[in-house]
């Protein structure tokens, strides 16, 4: 079971049925991460999906999600292995004290005091797996280039036990918001795929999928006013998964219409600051009230 | 036939037909790399070695799959993927022209060109590029070529043909403002693919009625410098502020994190001691603050730098977070300042509109005076300037021939922190002609040419970095 998707049809239909929407670009490179086991760099602005790209991978090819969230200062101890200090003194106090030194540190240099994280967990993972590492523009250089190992031999070498190697190859996807350049070594190591918000009439099939009961009408307004409100100069636009709850939080109201009364008692949902809050209030509060949303078809 | 020419006879028989290399996938795809590569895009050779094993995963015969694979593997940032599907696109239309060339192959043309209806032709192609329906637009854009060829010779400029042939249509992109669709009017994108096919099927009745390909133009710089008129692409505007506003944003924390500073937190310290038994043996530090400069900002307005001068104020205002506090002014010929314009202003258009107008730039000849300037400037704030401060001048630092008033301009370097400048003209043309930047040059703690959104970047980088040291 090396490859789970054999054409770039199966690979978008495999995610439609995890309940993702994939563009042309994102089902082909999906498709060719599989084929060609080279890790996939996604960037895009915020909220587009590129985590639950993994996700879905992950539920379609039947693969276990391993996570590796990055930050700020996350170093090797969190993300690769490290051996349990404390398991590793139990051990030394409870041996004989006749016992000799090689023995002790024979035993306890092996596999049984190693905590695993995330990476090595997905190296020496018995069965394939989806492997995430998000957000990877948090963390720092050095970091990155302690990557660059992994992802190209699929590899982790511990000096006291020596090479781990992978013994499936993982699917892995690096997740980047782009705050800052990645080098250029990890970046030849990728397949680089950009993840931008959908068009409308994607978001609107999003939107459906995921809340179906959602009246046709109002889905396709609630999709118009998300991307007006993305057209706005604001400081967090919203997110695909913002939309989706917008849709849902309007169903649970039994929304009929969207109108600038729904519209602003709703729109904590999908705009998140307060600056932000005043503008759309007023831009698109306003069009909403004079009517300029409704759709041409109506007005001709 | 490619049989029928000898191999070491020129080409040039129709005119410029290059040869091609030798025959095969691979060969073609080396071309394209180095077209790209002349772009200044890095390909290296395992992104080449990527893209081919990508290529046996995918169907050649699907445009998209293909490029897609392409840009998987060879482009590695938006930025990128940008000159790629520019580069595509230019690449293979002339590989494929250079072929036909080469056999000899000529495609029949419409010649129902008479009976074609005007009215009729111009709702189908309305239909179509509402659609967006690709094909279709293609066909249709052959027969509005034809229905045109028809009412008149074309002008031999094939942009100008284009925009001929889109008036004639009376195709219009709706505008971005009003949301009150026009009924006669298109959507914009797709009005502009519309208009790449007449483009690209005029290129090639052009190729075939001469038998020659046109030289391959570079892709213009200007597509990737900062904004210099008023028509340029806003949303490009908006995306460039919008990343650096993210850049700034994580770039304090990533200076808090592990690049530590040099005083000694004691109660980290004491802190951490109690691990090891109370002896100190990790030394914990303050963290570094981020440096929050307070920025005086002079741009010069004149028609000459207008442009670049209203986008770059308008990146420090939408970037003010990171500033404690920030002074803008404006100059022609005296100065004026602006602040206030751009706290109430949201938008880019207004703001330059408002510079233009009513923000009382003194510009009675329409030469700058940088000597004045920095007279009036230095009256202005000479006692808030403090060694916190920083003051940018945005300039070409073209006198029209007056007293540059170097002293002043000393005077106030001096007061403040730091002082840098922006020229965004290419270094090439400074001290060239009027330009007398060298003799400010002294006085800066960086001159910086500043006409590429990249070099931009840079600078924000740098004005907000602790690092840099204050003084030179």
């Amino acid at each position: 079971m090396s490859t789970d998707f054999e054409t770039i049809e199966d690979t978008r239909v495999g995610l439609e049925q995890a309940g993702y929407l994939a563009g042309e670009s994102t089902a082909l490179v999906s498709f060719l991460a599989g084929r060609l086991g080279k890790p996939v760099l996604v960037e895009g602005p915020a909220g587009v999906g590129k985590t639950e790209l993994a996700k879905a991978l992950s539920r379609a090819t039947g693969r276990e999600l391993i996570r590796l969230q990055c930050y700020e200062g996350l170093d090797e101890a969190k993300a690769l292995y490290e051996w349990n200090y404390r398991k590793q003194l139990l051990r030394i106090q409870a041996e004989a004290a006749d016992a000799g030194w090689e023995a002790v540190h024979d035993d306890i240099f092996g596999e049984e005091f190693l905590l695993s994280r995330p990476l090595l967990s997905a190296i020496a993972a018995e069965v394939p797996v989806v492997l995430l590492i998000d957000e990877i523009d948090k963390t720092d250089q050095e970091f990155e280039a302690m990557l660059l190992e992994v992802l190209s031999d699929f590899q982790i070498s511990i000096p006291e036990l020596g090479v781990v190697e992978a013994s499936t190859h993982p699917l892995v996807l690096l997740t980047s918001n782009n705050s800052r350049e990645l080098t250029e070594a990890l970046k030849r190591r990728c397949l680089y795929l950009w993840l931008d918000y959908p068009d409308l009439e994607r978001e609107l099939e999003i939107v459906r999928l995921h809340a179906p009961e959602l009246k046709g009408e109002v889905a396709r307004k609630l999709v118009e006013v998300i991307h007006m409100v993305r057209g706005l100069d604001l400081k967090k636009p919203p997110s695909i998964a913002e939309s989706i709850d917008w849709a849902r939080a309007l169903l649970l109201l039994g929304a009929e219409e969207i109108d600038r009364a729904m519209l602003e008692s709703t729109m904590s949902i999908i705009v998140k600051h307060r600056t932000d809050l005043d503008v759309v209030a007023e831009r698109v509060g306003a069009k909403l009230q004079d009517g300029l949303l409704e759709p041409s078809r109506q007005a001709g | 036939m490619a049989s029928s020419s000898p191999p070491g006879k020129p080409a040039d028989l129709y005119g410029g037909v290059e040869r091609p290399g030798p025959p095969g996938m691979a060969p073609r795809l080396l071309e394209f790399a180095d077209e790209l590569r002349n772009e200044g895009m890095a390909v290296g050779t395992s992104e080449l070695l990527d893209a081919f094993h990508a290529l046996e995963q995918v169907s050649w015969t699907s445009q998209v799959d293909f490029r897609e694979a392409l840009a998987a593997t060879l482009a590695k940032s938006q930025e990128d993927r940008r000159v790629l599907e520019l580069v595509f696109d230019r690449f293979f239309f002339r590989a494929v022209e250079r072929e036909a060339v080469e056999h000899g192959l000529s495609e029949e043309r419409f010649d129902g060109a008479e009976r074609l209806d005007l009215d009729e032709l111009r709702e189908l192609i309305r239909e179509a590029i509402r659609e967006g329906s690709d094909g279709e637009m293609r066909d249709l854009a052959r027969l509005a070529i034809a229905a045109f060829g028809r009412q008149g010779e074309g002008s031999g400029v094939i942009g100008v043909d284009v925009q001929r042939i889109r008036r004639t249509l009376g195709l219009k992109g709706q505008s971005a403002g009003t949301e009150l669709p026009d009924p006669d009017s298109v959507p914009r994108e797709a009005l502009k693919q519309f208009e790449q096919h007449i483009r690209r099927e005029l290129e090639r009745q052009l190729i075939e009625r001469t038998q020659s390909l046109p030289p391959a133009k570079p892709l213009r710089e200007l597509d990737r410098a900062l904004p210099s008129g008023p028509s340029q692409d806003l949303a490009q505007v908006h995306r460039v502020v919008a990343q650096l506003k993210r850049r700034l944003a994580t770039q304090g924390r990533e200076q808090r994190g592990r690049r530590q500073g040099a005083v000694v937190d004691v109660r980290r310290t004491m802190r951490a001691s109690l691990e090891t038994g109370g002896v100190p043996l990790r030394l914990r530090h303050r963290p570094k603050r981020p440096r929050r400069p307070e920025l005086y900002v002079l741009c010069d307005v004149s028609t000459s730098v207008t442009s670049a001068s209203v986008f770059f104020l308008s990146v420090l205002h939408a970037l003010h977070d990171s500033f404690r506090k920030l002074r803008s002014f404006v100059f022609v010929e005296r100065i004026s300042e602006v602040t206030d314009v751009f706290e109430r202003e949201r938008s880019f258009d207004a703001v330059s509109r408002a510079i233009a107008t009513d923000a009382g730039v003194a510009d009675v000849s329409g030469y700058t005076d940088y000597g004045r300037v920095w007279l009036e400037f230095l009256e202005l704030v000479v006692d808030d300037l403090d060694p916190r401060s920083t003051v940018i001048v945005l300039g070409d630092a073209r006198t029209n021939g007056r007293e540059p008033h170097t002293a002043a301009f000393a005077q106030v370097a001096e007061r403040a922190g730091r002082t840098f400048w922006m020229n965004p003209e290419p270094k090439l043309y400074w001290n060239y002609g009027d330009s007398v930047i060298k003799v400010y040059e002294p006085h800066c703690s960086g001159v910086f040419e500043c006409w590429t959104t990249k070099q931009l970047e840079v600078f924000v980088n740098a004005l907000t970095d602790t690092r840099v040291p204050a003084a030179p």
